[in-house]
């Protein structure tokens, strides 16, 4: 599966850098995060429970930094055991930049998943891990930037993401873990 | 009801189909015991990995959970590798390389679902709770999943390289390649045989029972042939002796081959049930059944075919890699070679044909018998080309096949590839067929279909089949591990019924009303006094089972010998209470007759003299009860001609089947409402391949058409009313004079409906299956 996409976080990169040193904080923005630790530098361990059509499962991500140019960009390799349910591995190349007071985050990446998630869940992982990423740049940028009140339709705005689909055919898989925890704990750097 | 109603040739209604549709069906997961537990499989989520640890720590402490098992803790009892059953030869002599298949893995996995462990717990739901808790270390390895690669790819198992099993020809190479040198036009096709999941109604299922007292095992289970079962386990396996294991295939809702095998888990379940001490038992769910049932088909194919100035057929080239799977599984090697190679004749004077079958591991669920088994494959290689030179010549196909058909004056008729065809009238059915879709108005509705924006195409396909498995000694010649005979056996009890053993095994075919009917044609005797027992080896004596469209033919055909057997020893019994000698006694109708007289005695009356016996000849041992195994002289040659009509809507590229003919020449036919029925399902089968069906496995070696959500089975509204007739030409080497009638379906109408697609599209291949995706991207241009 290859994934790309861009999000735009009503936040200056500081402000996102600073919510990274929180861990709760990002706990707190994916849906089903039951812990997220540092394990190292450049390595974090979460835990997730995540259900994917028929698939329900806690899965457990790591994840780790390399080929880090912060704050412009990162390389993001993971691996998600979701136990009978699955798993998931794959890289993501991200990068943050600043446009005026917003930031803009953009992403690639490419990942396999197997087990259960591979064999029920395929042609809905997609859509599940789009709804996890929405969810979770909601909660995160309305953190960063309290609602202006009565300016919904431009906080909508914002959280609108493009996910361009480059890969024909199949959806694989794991994007819950993947889109989302590799997404958060991106910028959580 | 008279004879006339209920005896051979009468369409009785199937007497088991009440329990079924009425809830009252015994299936194996209906069967429970005192104290039953239940297994779980622990299945390896990757396609190539080495197992580096196993933590069961965490299963065990799962609430209700007993005991786990792993692939060492069979391995430490001794306990065999599941075997391959059929040992094919390959060009230079050499056998055939087959990898150890361990029912439970030990070190290595080698496709997604391939069991490893089992846990044991009190309820279904603790045994699964405690297997998604055990803990294992993989360390992934590259799979080889790409069929046209394998050989070039890493090496799955040791020793075996090229990931080749073998490479088998059959036919004459020289002369074969002569022929297409001097052709005057020659035909290329390169053909993929989707690969194929069987999806039987009812999932696979088994229930282990150990009795501690007597040492003997009664497994319960989801068996097409529980002796070949009981033999696997106890001569191979090695779970238990033959004599202390008994195994019992109770209703069992559809096989399609899928459950011919002996696979893992019951092999699992049984050893289980004495390390537990308790009762075990293990049913699918349709995830595991996608993962773990043997799959079918997964053919490349190049073939060649050669035609002379006139048309006629000078010579055959076909080069297949059948995927074999990861593990050889029993009758894995046999189908791509003898259930395959042979039929390239098909209904045709080829003079020359020359096969060569790559066989090829790969890690995927292993391939075996489906519906058909290697019948199918063969007839879609020789029938797509057929249909494709006739286009390349614009020659109408149906006059191409009939100038090349072998003629009723042929038979016995000796086929280039080894088989030697009894009998047959293939331009019978073919006009039948011709008629019975009308194919003179075909043009006609072509022209009608395009004025409604849609493409009409239509298809042929004229197909042969050896059934009827087999003549014991040339399959043993030819590989086989065992002879393929089958047991019949009839009791006539003291008050003139009958009980009916049978050595083959129906899950779906109606044997308990078809056999009925047999006997009490045989006999004479009421059809309601006959009872069909069958699936039980302690009540059976020995069997073969059911598949490869054998059990009529061969079971039934057994069972009619052991009918004459009773016969002959009532008619001297007969002879005593008529006072008469037995060469004056004949049979008819269930009365023996004194010739010459008004004198005759019923059979009733026969068998209550022969348990009874006041009155009794001296030197005859008392009792009626007669057993015959009939081993068949050939194999049985059904054969017919398939004809599908699709209609194409140019706008969504959906491909409507509005028309399926099918005429069959089966030989005699015992009850034409069952067969006809045989037809239905075969029909829908072959359809869903060509339509709708495919296996597709990831480049990671991952099953992405795992659900029923993903792999799309054919229902009522992708098919046509049927039509169906039969022309018959009886079997000339069995006393029923039958062929059977259980694969046909699936064999011709794949290829049949598959031409009609490329007629209406006017390509010369697709890919199966046609949906409608690929066939809107044909009509794009893309």
């Amino acid at each position: 599966m290859e994934q790309s996409g861009e999000y735009r976080i009503n936040a200056a990169r500081d402000e996102v850098r600073q919510a990274q040193n929180d861990p709760d904080v990002l706990a707190a923005c994916i849906t089903g995060c039951q812990s997220m630790t540092r394990t190292d530098d450049d390595c974090f361990e979460a835990l997730v429970k995540a259900k994917v059509g028929p698939v329900s499962a806690t899965f457990t991500a790591e994840l780790q930094l390399t080929d880090v140019q912060a704050p412009q960009s990162y390389r993001i390799v993971a691996g998600v055991k979701g136990g009978a349910a699955g798993f998931g591995k794959g890289v993501a190349q991200v990068s943050l930049a600043e446009d005026g007071d917003v930031t803009v985050l953009t992403y690639t990446a490419q990942a396999t998943v197997g087990g259960k998630l591979a064999q029920v869940g395929s042609r809905l992982i997609d859509s599940a891990a789009a709804k996890m990423a929405r969810d979770f740049f909601g909660a995160f940028s309305e953190r960063l930037s309290p609602p202006v009140a009565e300016d919904e339709a431009a906080a909508t705005g914002t959280l609108e993401a493009t996910v361009a689909k480059t890969a024909g055919g199949q959806w694989l898989i794991w994007t819950i873990a993947f889109g989302v925890l590799v997404l958060a704990l991106v910028l959580a750097i | 009801m008279s004879n006339a109603d209920t005896g051979i040739g009468a369409s009785v209604k199937r007497r088991e189909d009440l329990r079924f549709i009425t809830g009252e069906g015994t299936y194996t997961d209906d069967l429970n015991q005192p104290g039953q537990t239940y297994a779980a499989f622990v299945r390896s989520p990757y396609a190539r990995a080495r197992i580096d640890a196993i933590d069961v720590s965490d299963a065990l402490n799962v609430d209700g959970v007993i005991m786990i098992l792993t692939g060492a803790d069979m391995a430490a009892d001794g306990l065999g590798d599941l075997p391959c059953g059929w040992m094919v030869k390959q060009k230079d002599g050499s056998d055939m390389v087959t990898a150890p298949h361990p029912p439970l893995a030990t070190e290595l996995v080698n496709y997604v679902g391939e069991p490893y462990a089992l846990v044991i717990a009190d309820s279904r739901h603790a045994a699964r709770q405690g297997a998604e808790a055990v803990m294992t270390d993989f360390h992934e390895l590259n799979p080889v999943v790409n069929l046209a690669s394998a050989a070039q790819s890493e090496q799955i198992h040791a020793g075996i390289p090229d990931n080749r099993a073998y490479d088998w020809e059959l036919g004459d190479k020289p002369a074969t390649e002569a022929a297409l040198a001097g052709a005057a036009h020659i035909t290329r096709l390169d053909l993929i045989n989707n690969r194929l999941i069987p999806n039987a109604m009812e999932p696979r299922a088994a229930l282990g029972v150990y009795e501690k007292g007597t040492g003997d095992y009664t497994l319960y289970t989801t068996s097409q042939n529980p002796h070949l079962e009981r033999l696997v386990l106890s001569a191979f396996v090695q779970v238990a002796p033959e004599h202390k294991l008994r195994v019992v295939a109770p209703d069992v809702g559809g096989g399609f081959g899928s459950k011919i095998f002996v696979y893992a888990e019951e092999t699992a379940v049984i050893w289980a049930a004495a390390k537990v001490g308790r009762p075990v038992k293990w049913v699918a769910d349709r995830s595991e059944s996608f993962l773990a049932d043997a799959h079918g088909r997964d053919h490349v194919t190049h073939v060649e075919l050669g035609l002379d100035q006139s048309g006629r057929f000078v010579g055959l080239k076909v080069q297949t890699t059948a995927n074999l799977g990861a593990y050889l599984s029993l009758f894995g090697s046999a189908v791509p070679t003898y259930l395959y190679g042979t039929l390239l004749a098909g209904q045709y004077r080829t003079p020359n044909i020359y096969v060569e079958v790559q066989g090829v591991y790969t890690n995927t669920s292993p391939v075996d018998a489906y519906r058909g088994a290697g019948r199918p494959e063969a007839t879609y290689v020789l029938e797509r080309v057929v249909e494709t030179a006739a286009r390349e010549l614009g020659r109408d196909p149906a006059d191409l096949r009939r100038m090349n058909m072998i003629q009723p004056g042929d038979f016995p008729y000796q086929t280039p590839v080894a088989l030697v065809y009894d009998i047959g009238d293939y331009e019978a059915s073919l006009d039948r067929a011709l008629e019975a879709i009308d194919y003179q108005g075909f043009p006609a509705r072509r022209i009608a279909s395009k004025d409604q924006g849609k493409r009409r195409g239509i298809g042929f396909a004229c197909y042969i089949e050896a059934c009827g498995l087999a003549p014991s000694q040339l399959a043993i010649q030819l590989g086989a591990g065992v002879g393929l005979y089958e047991s019949g056996e009839i009791r006539l009890n003291p008050t003139g019924n009958a009980t009916v053993f049978t050595g083959s095994h129906s899950h779906g075919q109606g044997h308990e009303t078809t056999f009925a009917q047999i006997v009490s044609d045989k006999l004479g005797i009421p059809f309601d006094d006959v009872e069909v027992v069958h699936g039980d080896t302690g009540r059976v004596e020995f069997g073969l089972g059911t598949y490869g469209s054998r059990s009529l033919a061969v079971g039934g055909s057994a069972l009619m010998m052991a009918g004459d057997k009773i016969i002959a020893k009532g008619r001297r019994i007969a002879a005593h209470l008529m006072q008469a000698s037995v060469d004056d006694v004949s049979f008819e109708d269930g009365k023996f007759l004194l010739a010459a007289s008004n004198q005759s005695v019923t059979i009733q009356e026969v068998a209550f003299a022969a348990y009874v016996p006041t009155s009794y000849p001296e030197d005859l041992e008392p009792g009626l009860s007669e057993k015959a195994f009939y081993d068949p002289k050939n194999f049985t040659y059904p054969a017919g001609t398939h004809i599908a009509e699709v209609e194409i809507d140019e706008a969504t590229g959906e491909v409507d089947l509005v028309a399926l003919v099918a005429v069959d020449d089966f030989g005699e036919i015992i009850n034409p409402m069952i067969v006809e029925g045989q037809v239905h399902g075969g029909l829908a089968q072959g359809v869903g391949q060509a339509l709708l069906e495919h296996g597709i496995y990831d480049e990671q070696g991952q099953l992405v058409t795992g659900s029923l959500m993903d792999y799309c089975m054919p229902r009522a509204d992708n098919l046509p009313d049927f039509i169906v007739d039969t022309t018959i030409t009886p079997c000339t080497h069995n006393p029923l004079g039958a062929k059977g009638c259980g694969e046909a379906g699936a064999i011709g109408s794949t290829a049949a409906v598959m031409n009609a697609v490329t007629d209406a599209l006017g390509v010369k291949d697709l890919s199966m299956p046609a949906t409608s995706e690929k066939v809107w991207r044909i009509l794009k241009g893309e």
